[in-house]
């Protein structure tokens, strides 16, 4: 019986089934250099970011992944498939796009992404149907009959994503996808990156040091620093989190205002002459601030939550994976 | 499936057989160095000489021809192991060389210039089944030259002699085979060695060259200093050549002199490596080369 696609669904943002990584004490030496730390988590996202600073070790743990570089120590899985064992099984599952300029010379760009779609193991006449659809969905269509070496930094990326996706993978590592684009060409790969996440067919890792990139793509990040892993989270609960995390601007007399608030368990800071910051409690409700304001006469100018951005927690990771 | 419709979607459909995912390397290549009229023009000019040995071997059975035109062919040249080694397995060999010349060097450079071998290395495609992809580009095309036609002619004797001939002559057909496959093997792995290591085409070509001919000289020099044949082993051609003879049952280690009362003596001097050493020798070069090409194909070089 001939083999067929596997047929792994990819994982929602849930605690059901595999995680689509599983990382168990997983760690990576070179040369007797420690490159991963024992990294330990499970990560279910649908995109998953993958931040750090230079030389946190993204790219290794991505390669690491792949089958490219062997573990030291640990081990790691994906879908279930653990990456010293069953590593064939997992490169059926993934799609790559790496970060540095990969391409074969002298070769269409059609004939190039239906020659790796051939090698993942579609048989010739599906790879270079499926070649021909994923340049139309990256926007190579026009293009796609010229040779690789003409083209552009940017037609470069694109035809790296169309080969990463043309076998229909399960979870695609993308590494620095928008390096080197202009900001039209950025804008039109981030969309393309969710619109593969939004199609719930495939979980994604994105590997970035652009904070903007993975705010706009991911919805879990996991923060790398000198090989460890120093934060795992989901980015709309830890929004949500602070929701309750107040910004005032205010005019008339603060004291009697924030006596009412501190009545109420309400942490507060004066900020400004008329700027306030408040911590609600769970059980207090915006509402409640606006009736102690109108109670004391304090007018409300503006009201925001202050929620922590992707650069706050990635900074805090910092400072914590530096203590 | 519309060409045009323009969404992500998993491939759900069949799969080729693991096995046989190695093969698209070559037929992706063979396709390529197929569109040069020069190297189809050498490709199809490799078959002129495997023609004119069919046509010796017929006329050697044409009795009216030999008597139309007196030709002593029969004494000439005789239909045997000699004819078949010297007349077709060595000029074959020698043609399949230059034909791996053109081929070969660019084969993994490419990919390594370019950074290629991520992206295959990334599906499941192994390193084994990069290397043996890439050597059988060489091993058809060579193939198709060498042992191919040479068991065509073998079995062109043998219909034309009888049953008698071809039962007693087996060896034959198996030294054809077993020696042209050492060679393209040998050819097969130097030339992706060399690519593997020497990146731009004409600087690899060169190397190849340097590689089968400067050992001929060194060893020479070997042999000239140390009073020896031993220093063939550092040859190439000399350790092929040793190969064929043996698998021919033609090969002879010590050489005959007559010394000066006439009579007929074995040349001390004169004694070559016994053929065990060339198979050795050829294994270690093979195995050296596999070294090399394992350091190279790599998805990625880890710098220390």
């Amino acid at each position: 019986m001939p083999d067929t696609a596997a047929s792994i669904k990819v994982s929602p943002t849930t605690n059901a089934g595999p995680p689509v990584i599983d990382l168990q004490q997983l760690s990576v030496t070179f040369g007797g250099r420690p490159i991963l730390r024992e990294l330990n988590g499970q990560l279910r996202g649908r995109a998953i970011g993958l931040l750090g600073p230079n030389g946190a070790g993204k790219t290794t743990l991505i390669h690491t992944l792949l089958g490219f570089h062997a573990p030291s120590s640990g081990t790691a899985s994906l879908f279930g498939c653990d990456i010293r064992g069953d590593a064939n099984q997992i490169k059926g599952l993934v799609g790559y796009m790496p970060e540095r300029d990969a391409f074969i010379a002298k070769m269409s760009c059609v004939h190039f992404v239906r020659y790796l779609a051939e090698l993942s193991g579609l048989p010739a006449a599906a790879a270079l149907e499926r070649a021909h659809e994923a340049l139309f969905f990256v926007g190579l269509g026009e293009a796609r009959y010229r040779n690789l070496d003409t083209f552009s930094l940017g037609m470069k990326q694109l035809a790296k994503l169309a080969q990463a996706i043309v076998h229909g993978p399960k979870l695609i590592f993308l590494d620095e996808p928008t390096n080197g684009l202009d900001p039209p060409a950025r804008t039109r790969m981030i969309k393309m990156i969710r619109e593969i996440r939004d199609s719930g067919e495939a979980n994604i890792v994105l590997s970035s040091h652009l904070l903007r990139d993975v705010e706009e793509c991911c919805e879990e990040i996991v923060i790398l620093k000198d090989g460890r892993l120093v934060t795992y989270c989901n980015l709309e609960e830890e929004r949500r989190a602070n929701k309750k995390f107040l910004m005032l601007e205010t005019r008339g007399d603060l004291k009697p205002f924030v006596s009412a608030v501190n009545g109420l368990d309400c942490e507060y800071a004066i900020t400004g002459d008329h700027r306030v910051k408040l911590i609600l409690q769970e059980q207090t409700e915006v509402r409640d601030i606006y009736r102690l304001a109108a109670q004391t006469n304090v007018q409300i100018r503006r009201l925001s939550y202050k929620r922590d951005s992707l650069e706050d927690i990635f900074l805090k990771a910092m400072e914590n994976g530096s203590n | 499936m519309a060409v045009l419709e323009r969404s992500y979607k998993p491939y759900v459909g069949r799969l080729s057989p693991q096995w046989s995912r190695f093969l698209i390397i070559p037929r992706d290549a063979l396709r390529d160095v197929f569109r040069s009229k020069i190297f189809t023009g050498l490709f199809l000019l490799s078959f002129v000489w495997p023609l004119v040995c069919a046509i010796l071997i017929y006329l050697h059975h044409n009795a009216a021809v030999l008597a139309l035109w007196q030709l002593p062919l029969r004494d000439l040249v005789p239909i045997d192991a000699s004819f078949f080694r010297l007349w077709i397995v060595v000029p074959q060999g020698y043609m399949g060389f230059f034909l791996a010349m053109l081929v070969a060097p660019s084969q993994v450079s490419r990919d390594l210039t370019n950074n290629a071998l991520p992206l295959v290395l990334s599906r499941p495609f192994s390193r084994t089944d990069y290397v043996v992809g890439k050597m059988s580009i060489v091993i058809i095309l060579l193939s198709a030259i060498t042992w191919v036609p040479g068991l065509i002619l073998f079995l062109l004797q043998s219909y034309l002699e009888g049953w008698s001939w071809f039962s007693q002559n087996i060896p034959i057909a198996s030294a054809i085979f077993i020696g042209s496959l050492v060679w393209i093997l040998l050819l097969a792995l130097t030339t992706q060695a060399i690519s593997a290591w020497v990146r731009w085409r004409l600087a690899s070509r060169a190397v190849l060259l340097g590689v089968f001919f400067i050992p001929s000289i060194f060893s020479v020099v070997v042999n000239e200093i140390f009073r020896t044949e031993w220093g063939y082993l550092f040859d190439l051609q000399a350790l092929i050549w040793n190969i064929w003879s043996g698998l021919f049952g033609q090969f002879q280690t010590q050489q005959t002199v007559i010394d000066t009362m006439g009579a007929e003596q074995i040349d001390p001097l004169s004694s070559s490596p016994p053929l065990w050493a060339s198979w050795l020798v050829m294994f270690l070069i093979c195995a050296a080369c596999l070294a090399l090409l394992s350091r190279k194909v790599k998805a990625y070089e880890v710098v220390k």
